[in-house]
């Protein structure tokens, strides 16, 4: 908080963007960082209400065959969420080749990551399915709602991070978006790094942690 | 759609339907203003009409309570009336009346001339209004919702086929509220960017107004707190519509889990509720004692302890559950430590009106009657804080009692006297001051007579939510004055809405400083131009614009400074250079595409769902590519 103290005018050069703001973090930066906290709690109390019911089920879904160790696939779903992962490093090198004004490599990169997302959605998708072939419903115990809506959620965040990411691509083919505007890709990067990062825990609290 | 074709008309062609609309005046710009102080009109507008509606949800209640055996309402009805009551309060009244207090004055107070996102506050308006609308809707069904404004699953979470409650009320509900929420986080993100970033020099953040400081407690509170009642919503809406087990102890689900949900956004909610009417309360007792707020960093230090503190009481909402006796002495004690900082507030008040010049104005009367009031509250608040004394008091009218003490005689005496202190700046004349003393008097009286009878009815068992009861339990004559006390409410109320019309007409000229006022708001025009301050203020201490008026003698005495010492700069400078961003009609789109989606979700329509979806995405990425400004005719 030191910075905030300082008054605006006095610490800063012009250095835009946030040149003129009491914190120097431009408004968009503290505003994404301020919403991605409120997103922490959000999926906090998924993942709690996943953590604090686990296993209460067990017996019902040992019965029927649906015991979360015998119908994950994990190599399948570590494979895309290595995909997930990696599409947080070509995010960053979006960011880095629009602020050396590099047009080509900013879409390249742009395109990759929204690929990536794409990759790891369609994995999802293939996921949810193969679960209900298997006769994982929506209703079955608490495992199958806590399962479905937390990751189920968490997918609606990718995909609403993959138009943010295709109407960023479109924008620079329209010649918008230009190294002036980089901080409009770096904040959809705190966005995606942070649905990057919200997966790592849901990944390592479903797949990695013993149901029982 | 004439706003959208008369804006598109203004500008350049090329640009389409892209093109900023540009009128600032007028019936249309009110749909795309994107003005910090026209949007604060809007919700306090939005705010009062809702008060009137929970106000005559009330005098119902009353009106069935009246005697035993009442038959005015049916049980179902009347579990509507006091659901919708108590959503409309907490929801649709307490928090944008506060969203259109910040709106207004944060920026006038800082000495900026728009919040950080000014589209992102339209949204969070327009959200908050069509979110109230969809959860009225709910009329036209007969579905209103009828599970308390707390909801408590199973009884909102069984599913329809398992008959708990018909109809759609708690569908209603769960998706009105969510969308509220998102409403809320846009506007608790644009304060807090506002407040962090965007004060004029030399305004350091212990040089900010109380009221400032008390709007940033509450926005970090929001942010955290709208989340967690969000999950549980969308839990209790997947339970009742899809058969998920979130809530169904028969399936492994846990119903208590939704209360320590609930109550995590719940007793968070109600210093978000509170601590703003502290701020205007403390913005309006240094004025009329001519004295410096008592205390300034203490109060600001105590306002942030209780947020967060605010975050380790919840479960005193729940001490009936069986947590066992660990959790309980731990939110006892807790709940009792919140009650130190609330306590020291009020001493700081008193300090600031004890040996001041008092000018007892409406405004003032309204302050001092939230001190003593509030005061009444936060001591039956402790009471429940002892664990055996609030299994006794639980779930009867002595809890009614206690809240509406702390809601209704600390937050809603806080607006009025809000509404009386800035209403010339808000519209450049004052309010009747003798219409206001009636209005004071009879609130003060019928609040009394309506909520202190709780208590004792409260403590000789009468229950909460339940919509009659038999004779000889010695209810009778209390419940008669509550009703009529609630009539002498109604008066107060129709008082003030008189106030404003005769007021309007009368438009007694307030001039830019009728109170001599100690904060920037008051340095400039009455009412405040559409660029706020023709110069950005440069800040030198902590009540600036009293020290720009008054020196102190030799002997301690105030002084006068001679006039034009009082101006920081030329106040009738030009504007034309002063650039404000341009309206919008991009975030309504986005907004009217959320409840579109709810009618979808709450009756399970897809095609209906996909349209909101598409409506809102539509506005969204319109509002993405959109020009910055209208272009310029020069």
């Amino acid at each position: 908080m030191s910075t905030a103290l300082v008054p605006a005018g006095q610490a800063h050069g012009a250095h835009p963007p946030g040149h003129d703001t009491n914190t120097g973090i431009s408004h968009v930066k503290l505003g994404i960082w301020a919403f991605l906290s409120s997103e922490c709690l959000f999926f906090g109390a998924f993942i709690s209400t996943y953590l604090i019911y686990r296993g209460r089920d067990h017996a019902l879904l040992e019965q029927e065959g649906l015991l979360p160790e015998k119908i994950f696939d994990i190599p399948f779903t570590s494979a895309t969420s290595f995909i997930l992962l990696m599409s947080s490093l070509t995010m960053v090198l979006a960011l880095a080749a629009i602020q050396r004004d590099d047009m080509r490599g900013l879409r390249i990169w742009l395109g990759a990551t929204a690929l990536f997302g794409l990759t790891f959605i369609s994995g999802q998708v293939y996921e949810f399915t193969n679960f209900y072939r298997e006769g994982l419903r929506l209703q079955t115990g608490v495992f199958g709602p806590t399962f479905f809506v937390m990751t189920g959620l968490h997918g609606a965040h990718v995909t609403v991070g993959i138009f943010w990411l295709l109407q960023l691509y479109f924008r620079s083919l329209q010649g918008k978006l230009t190294s002036a505007q980089s901080e409009a890709v770096e904040v959809a990067g705190l966005y995606w790094h942070f649905v990057d990062i919200v997966w790592i825990v849901i990944f390592t609290a479903i797949y990695l942690v013993p149901y029982n | 759609m004439t706003t959208v074709e008369e804006a598109v008309g203004q500008v350049a062609a090329p640009r389409g339907l892209l093109a900023r609309p540009t009128k600032a005046e007028g019936f249309t710009s009110w749909f795309t203003t994107i003005d910090h102080k026209k949007i604060g009109m809007l919700y306090g507008g939005s705010a009062l009409v809702f008060f009137v509606i929970a106000g005559l949800e009330a005098l119902l209640i009353r009106l069935q309570l009246v005697g035993p055996n009442g038959t005015v309402l049916s049980a179902k009805v009347y579990n509507q009336m006091f659901t919708m009551h108590g959503t409309t309060m907490v929801f649709m009244v307490g928090m944008p009346m506060a969203v259109a207090f910040g709106n207004f004055l944060v920026p006038l107070m800082i000495g900026a001339r728009d919040v950080a996102f000014p589209r992102v506050n339209m949204l969070g308006y327009w959200i908050f209004l069509f979110g109230g609308i969809f959860m009225y809707s709910s009329f036209l069904w007969s579905s209103a919702p009828d599970g308390g404004w707390f909801g408590y699953a199973p009884l909102t979470s069984q599913p329809l086929a398992a008959g708990a409650l018909p109809g759609h009320g708690p569908d209603f509900w769960t998706i009105g509220l969510i969308m509220m929420g998102i409403g809320s986080v846009t506007s608790a993100v644009n304060f807090i960017v506002t407040i962090l970033n965007m004060r004029a020099p030399g305004m350091t953040l212990l040089r900010m107004p109380v009221f400032v400081w008390m709007i940033l407690v509450i926005a970090f509170l929001t942010l955290f707190a709208m989340p967690p009642v969000t999950a549980a919503l969308i839990q209790v809406y997947m339970d009742r519509n899809f058969g998920t087990a979130f809530f169904d102890a028969s399936r492994g689900g846990d119903p208590l889990l939704y209360q320590h949900l609930f109550w995590l956004f719940g007793h968070p909610e109600v210093y978000i509720l509170i601590l703003p009417g502290m701020g205007i309360v403390s913005e309006i007792l240094p004025v009329f004692s001519r004295k410096p707020l008592f205390g300034y960093r203490v109060v600001i230090f105590s306002g942030i302890a209780i947020g967060f503190v605010g975050w380790g009481v919840w479960a005193h909402h729940m001490f009936a559950t069986g947590l066992g006796p660990a959790a309980l002495t731990g939110f006892g004690v807790a709940t009792m430590a919140i009650g130190v900082p609330t306590g020291v507030k009020i001493f700081n008040w008193l300090g600031t009106v004890w040996g001041g010049a008092v000018r007892l104005k409406t405004a003032m009367l309204f302050a001092l009657g939230f001190i003593a009031m509030f005061t009444l509250g936060g001591l039956s608040g402790v009471m429940h804080s002892i664990v055996p004394a609030n299994s006794q008091q639980t779930d009867t009218y002595f809890i009614v009692a206690h809240f509406h003490y702390v809601l209704f005689g600390g937050l809603i005496f806080a607006f009025f006297g809000g509404f009386y202190y800035w209403w010339p700046k808000f519209f450049g004349h004052l309010l009747d001051e003798r219409l206001g003393k009636v209005n004071f008097w009879t609130m003060l009286i019928g609040f009394n007579l309506t909520f202190f009878p709780m208590h004792l009815v409260g403590l000789r068992g009468m229950p909460r939510r339940t919509y009659t009861y038999g004779e000889g339990f010695g209810w009778e004559t209390l419940n008669k004055i509550e009703t009529v006390g609630a009539f002498v409410i109604a008066f107060s109320t129709l008082t003030f809405l008189v106030n404003v019309f005769v007021s309007r007409r009368k438009r007694v000229a307030a001039g830019d400083d009728p109170w001599d006022g100690r904060t920037l708001e008051w340095s400039i025009p009455s009412p405040v131009p559409a660029y706020n301050f023709a110069e950005v203020p440069e800040v030198h201490s902590f009540d600036d614009f009293w020290h720009r008026k008054y020196t102190e003698d030799d002997e301690g005495r105030l002084v006068r400074l001679p006039a034009g010492a009082a101006d920081g700069g030329d106040v009738h400078h030009e504007p034309h250079h002063i650039h404000l961003p341009s309206p919008s009609f991009w975030p309504l789109v986005f907004a009217l595409g959320l409840p579109t989606m709810g009618y979808g979700f709450v009756f399970k329509n897809w095609w209906v769902l996909g349209i909101g979806v598409f409506i809102a995405m539509f506005g969204l990425t319109a509002w993405a590519v959109e020009p910055s400004t209208a272009e310029e005719d020069h």
